[in-house]
């Protein structure tokens, strides 16, 4: 009874939203992007996507979350196509028949940002790991982003290599936000604490307060993005040519060359490398 | 400090600009809280009335439960609506995850124990008052409901006011059912998250401070109509 109520009510609201959406101007045509932060915030994807729009007539709708949520909603099928960054995660998605194939889309990197009276010395270093290290000897405040993102991630991996049990420091020099990449960084500076971003995300973030690039340049630094279109076959409702079609754009030359194109301050923040064949096509 | 001065002229600045984006958002914001009241109305009305009057074991419990239900977190109303929209979840055929409709959906849920609590208390004092003079007008107790509600219209107000300010406030269920897509399931409270994870303090708390002037503009509407209507009754 209660449940039929219920059903009924949401029909009703389903019919209402219809009905009040009908006359906007929303395209009937539409794909949902599940993407991360870094992606959304940073403004790339406002910039590059009515390209897109305006070629095929396809809207693209992103939900922007973490890379774990966004291959957790994926997974329910509620998204067409999955843009993220964290290629065991992507690779495993793929292989348990989530995603149909994986491809590369585009690079950026990760850097360490600190206060500028650099508490653990490690200013101007380009050895992450050794940089993180010193980082938890000093015991020098750390803020995470603790929420199982792409930068997550990336970030525990380096203080597997650092030998660093952060388990063990929660709550003490290390703090975890369980929050976004921004909110963690407002955190961040907050508290004094040393922070791993992606570096679109911290260019174009507008809290730095006297915060610095600490730490950059290492190789162990590089983020690569992969995009995959979910499968159709565990969820028909995905839209499988028009997410594939944004998929072919985006790692596409004219989707490289967008994303080679945006600029903030003039700074090139993504770096394409979806196929070496079609970057020279473009070129 | 200065912050807050820059975000009140910002947020002045942003209101006179006519900015389309802007007031897109604000008219999102106020389509889904206003529905989902309404809605949330509707059945909150009839059932906290139904409490106030009705006699009937384990209704103390069910008092406690609705009043309790007030305090609901958003963020796991958010949760359980996303569940249930979900394409993998019960109700996935109805394609309403990252609609409009879903952001009314949770705040209905958000909202109805609000109402309904309220309702309850306004229609039990009322209740206690003139009881005995409906009973002697030969009218039973679930008969009396349509009167009693009606005269306590002007305290339902309130009770409609309390649902209206949580849902247009709350960020935590719509930012999980709405997934916050520009142009389409972006509100005030979403956009004030985004700008503040972005890192754009001045302009989050800007449009902060157009929330807030949104909510003193509604509740000053609910004022106007109770005072003429109060007039023109005692004219």
């Amino acid at each position: 009874m209660l449940r039929r109520t219920f059903l009924g009510l949401t029909l009703a609201i389903a019919g209402l939203a219809g009905l009040h959406t009908g006359g906007a101007e929303a395209a009937d045509r539409f794909i949902v992007v599940q993407s991360t932060t870094s992606t959304a915030n940073s403004g790339l994807l406002d910039a590059i996507l009515p390209e897109f729009t305006a070629k095929t007539g396809i809207e693209v709708r992103v939900v922007a979350v973490g890379t774990g949520q966004a291959i957790k909603n994926a997974t329910n099928g509620d998204g067409d196509v999955l843009l993220v960054h964290a290629k065991p995660a992507e690779e495993k998605f793929v292989a348990e028949g989530w995603g149909v194939q994986r491809f590369d889309v585009m690079y950026n990197d990760f850097v360490v940002v600190g206060p500028a009276g650099d508490p653990a010395g490690v200013a101007g270093s380009n050895d992450v790991v050794a940089s993180m290290k010193t980082i938890a000897e000093k015991g020098a405040p750390f803020a995470s982003r603790g929420d199982d993102s792409g930068t997550h991630k990336a970030e525990l991996r380096l203080w597997k290599a650092a030998g660093v049990d952060v388990k063990a420091a929660s709550g003490n020099w290390y703090r975890e936000t369980g929050s976004g990449m921004g909110a963690t960084l407002n955190a961040g500076v907050g508290m004094g604490a040393y922070v791993l971003t992606d570096r679109a995300t911290w260019i174009s973030f507008g809290n730095k307060g006297d915060y610095k690039v600490a730490v950059e340049g290492d190789p162990k630094l590089f983020n690569q993005y992969g995009v995959i279109l979910v499968n159709p076959e565990k969820h028909p409702n995905v839209k499988a040519a028009d997410g594939q079609a944004f998929i072919d754009w985006l790692i596409g030359a004219e989707g490289q060359n967008a994303i080679r194109g945006f600029m903030i301050d003039g700074q090139q923040l993504f770096f394409p490398n979806a196929n070496p064949g079609e970057m020279k096509k473009a070129s | 400090m200065q912050d807050f001065a820059s975000s009140f002229a910002t947020a002045l600045g942003l209101l006179f600009s006519g900015d389309p984006e802007l007031w897109a958002i604000v008219l999102l914001s106020l389509r889904v809280s206003l529905s989902a009241v309404a809605i949330a109305a509707l059945i909150g009305m009839p059932l906290g009335a139904a409490l106030a009057v009705g006699r009937f074991p384990g209704r103390g419990a069910v008092v406690i439960l609705v009043n309790s239900l007030m305090g609901l977190p958003p963020v796991v109303v958010g949760l359980l609506v996303y569940l249930l929209l979900s394409n993998a979840g019960p109700l996935g055929v109805l394609q309403l995850l990252y609609t409009p409709g879903a952001m009314i959906l949770a705040q209905v849920v958000l909202v109805t124990p609000i109402i309904a609590a309220l309702t309850r208390q306004v229609i039990e004092d009322l209740d206690a008052e003139y009881s005995e003079q409906l009973r002697s007008f030969g009218v039973s107790r679930i008969a009396s409901v349509p009167t009693l509600l009606w005269d306590g219209r002007y305290s339902l107000l309130t009770a409609l006011l309390a649902g209206f300010g949580r849902a247009v406030a709350e960020v935590g269920a719509v930012i999980i059912v709405g997934g916050n897509i520009n142009h389409v399931t972006r509100v005030m409270t979403t956009t004030i998250a985004l700008e503040t994870s972005k890192g754009n303090l001045a302009l989050a708390l800007a449009l902060g401070f157009i929330l807030i002037g949104i909510a003193i503009g509604v509740n000053a509407a609910l004022g106007l109509i109770k005072v003429t209507t109060t007039r023109s009754a005692y004219a």
